[in-house]
């Protein structure tokens, strides 16, 4: 069978020494950020993106992904041991795993969540593979017009889906666009957005602004609150769940496994809302709605299954369409292209052993991160003592010597500076960053396509509701766009959102 | 409830959008525009320009309609401490060289914390100049001079 050379040629990639060590290296630094608040995947990655030049794509990848969704296994430790999300995602397993660990049942907390991330990262990368080859030879269908509409509708759903005011994750799109436009036009050769400086004749650099728009400005953000963290020592105990917490868990880890693999398909949305939702499900179907809150394993089970599987199939359309759903995804996707890798459908025909090495990778990083965070959770914990003054400094230092590294130029360092300013301004506007990076991203590869396709119907912009395919993405945009001018799926969505926040404090 | 515009965020936000929009149509108004069939490099800066402007004053107006203060005040002592050492990194690891680029990067940043203890600065950036020079110097091999002296 097909599939089955494909997951020999994948596990081949992965089982490579080099690349084994990257995915070691990907799923511990991943589980190390996880701990620490403040220190997330975002930053860990934007901040890792300019060493990751000059590796081979496939194990650049492999490490940055590890460091995605191992940041999910370590984020439930903290919640679980001390009350303290390490990520966002994990914000709804301090409810019950608290709970459970202040009863002393924190070690079956611990397994249960671990298990159950395991089980759902498994399944979620199944479903990249059962979801991602179809998706793919679908999408080498497309022409031009249905291309550009496929990342229009990316970009509308990102911004009507995400956290928070959607005229604002509009208007960060249109930045990002702009500022992916800084450099020389590849069809006239006239420099745009230049302001005479050479070095921005290739426009700003992917890393620079990844890293002055999540690096830098949530360093300012973390330092405007002052730190309080306790040290903990407390005893974990036993380990090995119990045979009833086990079968407990069992239909809660699957319903958040579909959950999670739902809303991380979709773009805008992503592990938090995933967890929150699976929470919220469990809360509902429960005989005794009471006990969450007061300790159930459900209550651990479902959101860690729904966070893990949400990291996981996010990589879904990013992987196979070139579209990705969130900032992180977009940094992935970022770091494809800045080592010649150019994203889309042809990916998976014209480089397999990126595609399904970075698979089997998954697998292996899964099993890893159970192997990591179960025994070594006391190491873990103790993290938590080492105090953010000594760890932001060394952040700045990883961004700036990073970003200097890759041209050797000043002005890069410089221009992240000024960029982390904009992006420290912006978030306290409460002006979402994702949407500009993913603007930045598809901006180049939206105006190809739109110009291609023009040139083909000689500038007839009947082609973009001509092709089915690009006429059902461009009413689906318009339809997402609609709704959210309605009164009461706007109240909906306000709730949700507060929701959202509510469980996250 | 009155709120000043300096700390309303949606007018905030729509002014700097329509800043951002003026300057970047300004700029782009020296490109050729071109036709639809045949695109100037002028097409979609002046078009995404428009449509930040247009963006901006519906953000301005939502935000004069229901004021949204800023949330938590603006931490611009760290902004321009993390900024500054940035800058004299940049500027000292062409002139200086690697460990003093990096002496000013931790000694101006760490600033920006709540507690600045010189001691424990000190040994950060002893510990982190050789992580550095062991992980780009040594390991990627790059071509940076620990100590050097170029004016």
């Amino acid at each position: 069978m097909e599939i089955i050379d494909h997951f020999v040629l994948g596990f081949g990639v992965a089982l490579s020494l080099q690349n084994l060590a990257y995915c070691f290296l990907g799923v511990l630094l991943g589980t190390l950020i996880g701990v620490l608040p403040g220190v997330g995947p975002l930053v860990t990655i934007s901040m890792l993106l300019p060493i990751t030049f000059g590796l081979p794509p496939v194990s650049a990848v492999i490490m940055l992904s590890g460091i995605y969704y191992g940041a999910q296994y370590g984020g439930s430790t903290t919640a679980i041991l001390v009350n303290l999300p390490g990520e966002t995602s994990s914000a709804v397993t301090c409810l019950d795993g608290y709970q459970m660990a202040r009863r002393g049942r924190a070690g079956a907390a611990l397994a249960i969540a671990a298990l159950s991330s395991f089980v759902a990262g498994c399944i979620g990368t199944l479903l990249i593979v059962a979801l991602g080859v179809p998706l793919a030879s679908w999408a080498l269908r497309f022409g031009a017009e249905d291309y550009f509409a496929l990342m229009v509708l990316g970009l509308v759903a990102a911004s009507v889906l995400s956290h928070g005011d959607m005229v604002k994750a509009l208007t960060m799109v249109v930045v990002g666009l702009l500022i992916g436009l800084v450099g020389t036009d590849v069809n006239s050769g006239v420099e745009r957005y230049t302001f005479g400086l050479p070095e921005l004749a290739d426009g700003i650099g992917f890393t620079v602004l990844a890293v002055g728009m999540f690096a830098i400005s949530e360093v300012v953000l973390n330092l405007e609150q002052k730190e309080a963290r306790e040290v903990f020592t407390k005893n974990v105990g036993g380990l090995m769940p119990r045979w009833e917490d086990l079968k407990a868990s069992f239909l809660p880890t699957l319903r958040g496994t579909a959950i999670g693999s739902f809303f991380g398909i979709l773009p805008g949305t992503g592990p938090s809302i995933s967890s929150f939702s699976a929470y919220m499900l469990e809360k509902k179907l429960a005989k005794d709605p009471s006990r969450f809150g007061q300790g159930a394993i459900e209550g651990v089970a479902a959101p860690e299954a729904a966070n893990n599987a949400a990291a996981q199939t996010a990589f879904i359309p990013t992987l196979t369409l070139g579209i990705p759903g969130s900032a992180t995804m977009a940094l992935i996707l970022g770091a494809l292209i800045m080592n010649g890798v150019q994203p889309g459908p042809t990916v998976m025909a014209r480089n397999p052993e990126l595609f399904w090495g970075v698979i089997a990778s998954m697998f292996i990083g899964n099993a890893l991160l159970v192997a990591l965070n179960l025994p070594l959770v006391g190491l873990w914990v103790r993290l938590l003592s080492i105090p953010y003054r000594w760890l932001f400094p060394a952040i700045v230092m990883f961004c700036a010597l990073g970003n200097y590294s890759l041209n050797n130029s000043a002005i890069d360092v410089y221009l992240c500076a000024a960029i982390g300013v904009l992006g420290y301004v912006l978030a306290k506007l409460k002006c979402p960053p994702a949407p500009l990076v993913l603007g930045y991203v598809l901006g180049p590869m939206m105006e190809e396509n739109i110009r291609r396709a023009l040139l083909l119907s000689e500038g007839d912009l009947s082609i973009f509701v001509k092709s089915p395919i690009s006429l059902t993405f461009l009413t689906l945009s318009l339809l997402l766009l609609v709704s959210m001018a309605l009164p009461a799926i706007r109240r909906g969505k306000a709730r949700v959102d507060q929701e959202e926040e509510a469980g996250a404090t | 409830m009155k709120t000043s515009i300096f700390k309303n965020q949606d007018a905030l936000a729509g002014l700097l959008f329509m800043g951002l929009g003026a300057l970047g149509f300004a700029i782009a108004l020296g490109y050729k525009f071109g036709t639809t069939i045949d695109m100037g490099p002028g097409y979609f800066p002046r078009i995404l320009s428009l449509v930040l402007i247009g963006f901006g004053i519906v953000t301005f107006l939502k935000g004069l309609r229901h004021c949204m203060p800023v949330e938590g005040g603006w931490a611009w002592l760290p902004l321009f401490l993390l900024s500054a050492a940035l800058l004299l990194f940049g500027f000292l690891l062409e002139r200086l060289g690697l460990v003093p680029a990096l002496f000013a990067l931790f000694f101006v940043s760490a600033r920006a914390g709540h507690e600045f203890k010189a001691l424990e600065v000190l040994v950060l950036t002893a510990v982190m100049s050789v992580f550095a020079a062991a992980v780009f110097v040594w390991g990627l091999k790059l071509p940076y001079a620990l100590f050097a002296w170029n004016f």
